[in-house]
């Protein structure tokens, strides 16, 4: 056991790369292939296809009419009403969800940092809304909390109302008179898990002589919270806001269920102005030019993302 | 050396690297009052999943009261009728897509990882990476060339349509995590067991495997939960034979006009998959979500 009692210490695994022939390059390479042609195949190719149809003039509802448009479906993209409201609805959407989520998250995580009675139960629970299925969250807020007869929203406030000896609470139709913040909301119901887990994990990753120190030199709990904690969270709170928006962008199943992205045009996100293109004006070329807009739109937000991730990769690696 | 003793070695490691490091010397209390609030916020957020599961378990009569009736009788009505009005080929569709997506993806991903980590390739970073980029682009703007792919194909409404799919969905995902945990394999024993002769199966079987093992259960929850949430493709490329369980609680609305009781009964039968791996990979689920990046 010489070996072990005297462990060789651990290179990165990059040096540990000799040259060698590329015979035994190649050996190295084959159990990476399949998982790289199939990445390849199935998410590179329908975007090539994607460029190539948004050149075309295509409506399904107009047989033998398609033909080469040059750029002119990126022009109506650029100059439509609907796809400028959409851009603009999935910003304050996705801007809000990952805000609000990003905060409630934080809170949270402070809480759960610390001991209390129950605190693994109430970690539990709070990441049940995470777990639940999507379209059925949606279904559930849409039909059992904002239903202005039976919901839970004014049900309750009824059951208040009444307890004070009124006769009846306001009746308020929630998703019609605040569509966008109900949308919102019931998003950020789903998401604040997300972000807590992350930030709790940073939080429990910060070394605990640090706090220690500060204590000891008798700073307050607001300036050891702003002057190291915060720091510290801050690449797990880019981190977060990273890839809740890169998932929050995406939102199709919530606008799909509560809202149809109505009244009129007034939570019509991209993802689903897309799909109201494709499948309810049959407008293929439209959709595939809106569509190339969307990934130029998300390499932008990737590639600070991917920063942010090689970063926290490389100081992994390093460790 | 025998293989015994390369075995053993690891034991002790293992136990190391199993030890969790977040228990910083106990972290402080909270005061009572925190306490509260931590609790009232906690039950704040679990409220609409326990309202859907009482209301589950509620006569459609008592789920639609103004004020809310919450002590109502309890009935297992609502999931009677539901598997009488065939929620059953959705959720088994729902369980083959996703249970035979993430069994594709851990062939795909374990070799892969494997490439990445133990072994690794030439340029193994940038080949992670470009796998992760594929996971930001917007999967609705891959709808329309899928659709009209797999409308070419004869692939419309067929389950292996959706398998494929979510594994190029969750391939990624797979691959980092499955990466950080190979990345932990001790590489001195690797390396003092090829010294030794010990053969290819031997190193995967006793070094790599008790590794890799927890990483591949959490990998795989992962990979399930995606998939069996999954909403988007399936409503627009499935229509009568292949339909998942998202798409029976969307379609179960339109058609029947609203029975919350037994809507929250599916939205809670559909769930419940997912909620019972979430709770199980608990520990696990933020280093999934972060794509490795945070443990």
């Amino acid at each position: 056991m010489t070996t072990l009692t005297a462990p060789p210490k651990t290179a990165p695994p990059r040096a540990r790369i000799r040259k060698s022939s590329g015979i035994s390059k190649w050996k190295r390479r084959i159990p990476l292939l399949p998982a790289l042609i199939f990445t390849i195949v199935v998410t590179q190719l329908p975007f090539v296809a994607t460029l190539i149809i948004s050149t075309f003039q295509w409506n399904i509802l107009k047989p033998g009419d398609r033909h080469f448009v040059g750029l002119s479906n990126f022009k109506f993209v650029f100059t439509d009403e609907r796809l400028r409201t959409a851009v603009l609805n999935t910003v304050v959407l996705t801007a809000s969800v990952v805000l609000i989520s990003v905060i409630l998250g934080l809170g949270l995580a402070m809480l759960l940092d610390r001991r209390f009675v129950g605190r693994g139960l109430a970690r539990t629970l709070l990441i049940a809304p995470f777990l639940v299925m999507p379209v059925a969250a949606a279904l559930l807020w849409k039909h059992a909390i904002y239903n202005p007869d039976y919901g839970l929203l004014n049900g309750t406030l009824n059951a208040v109302y009444r307890f004070f000896g009124a006769d009846n609470g306001p009746t308020v139709d929630w998703i019609s008179s605040y569509p966008m913040p109900a949308v919102v909301i019931s998003l950020v119901w789903q998401w604040t898990p997300f972000m807590m887990l992350i930030l709790l994990a940073g939080l429990q990753a910060q070394p605990g002589d640090v706090l220690e120190a500060a204590r000891m030199d008798g700073a307050s709990a607001m300036a050891t919270f702003r002057y190291v904690t915060l720091p510290h969270l801050r690449q797990y709170i880019e981190l977060g806001v990273l890839l809740g928006t890169i998932y929050v962008v995406q939102t199709f199943d919530a606008v799909y269920t509560i809202t149809q992205g109505g009244p009129g045009s007034q939570t019509t996100n991209l993802p689903y102005e897309i799909y109201l293109t494709m499948f309810r004006k049959y407008e293929y070329g439209e959709a595939a030019a809106a569509g190339v807009v969307v990934v130029l739109g998300s390499i932008v937000i990737a590639t600070f993302a991917l920063r942010t991730i090689a970063s926290l990769f490389r100081e992994e690696v390093s460790r | 050396m025998t293989h015994a003793a390369v075995a053993a070695a690891p034991g002790a490691r293992f136990k190391k690297l199993l030890r969790r490091k977040d228990d910083h010397g106990g972290s402080p209390k909270l005061s009572p009052l925190w306490t509260f609030v931590a609790w009232l916020a906690t039950l704040a957020f679990f409220a609409p999943v326990a309202w859907m599961v009482l209301t589950s378990f509620h006569q459609e009569a008592d789920a639609a009261t103004n004020p809310p009736t919450p002590f109502a009788s309890v009935t297992f009505d609502q999931y009677k009728l539901l598997f009488s009005r065939d929620i059953t080929p959705f959720l088994l569709n729902s369980a083959m897509a996703s249970i035979l997506s993430t069994l594709l993806v851990l062939a795909l991903a374990v070799p892969a990882a494997y490439a990445l980590s133990i072994k690794p390739v030439e340029k193994w970073t940038d080949v992670m990476f470009f796998f992760l980029s594929t996971k930001f682009l917007p999967a609705i703007a891959a709808l329309l060339p899928v659709y009209l792919i797999v409308k070419d194909a004869g692939m419309l409404d067929n389950v292996w349509t959706l398998v494929i799919l979510y594994t190029a969905m969750n391939l990624p995902i797979a691959v980092w995590m499955m990466r950080s945990f190979l990345a932990e394999v001790p590489k001195e024993i690797l390396e003092a067991a090829e010294v030794d002769g010990a053969g290819l199966i031997t190193v995967l079987w006793r070094v790599v495997a008790p590794v890799a093992m927890p990483g591949l259960a959490a990998t795989s929850l992962i990979c399930f939960i995606f998939s069996w949430n999954e909403f988007m493709f399936a409503v627009n490329l499935t229509a009568t034979q292949a339909s998942t369980a998202p798409v029976f609680l969307v379609g179960f609305i339109t058609n029947e006009g609203l029975f919350l009781a037994r809507l929250c009964a599916a939205a809670t039968l559909v769930s419940l998959p997912v909620l019972i791996a979430g709770f199980a990979a608990q520990d696990k689920l933020v280093r999934g979500l972060s794509l490795g990046a945070v443990k």
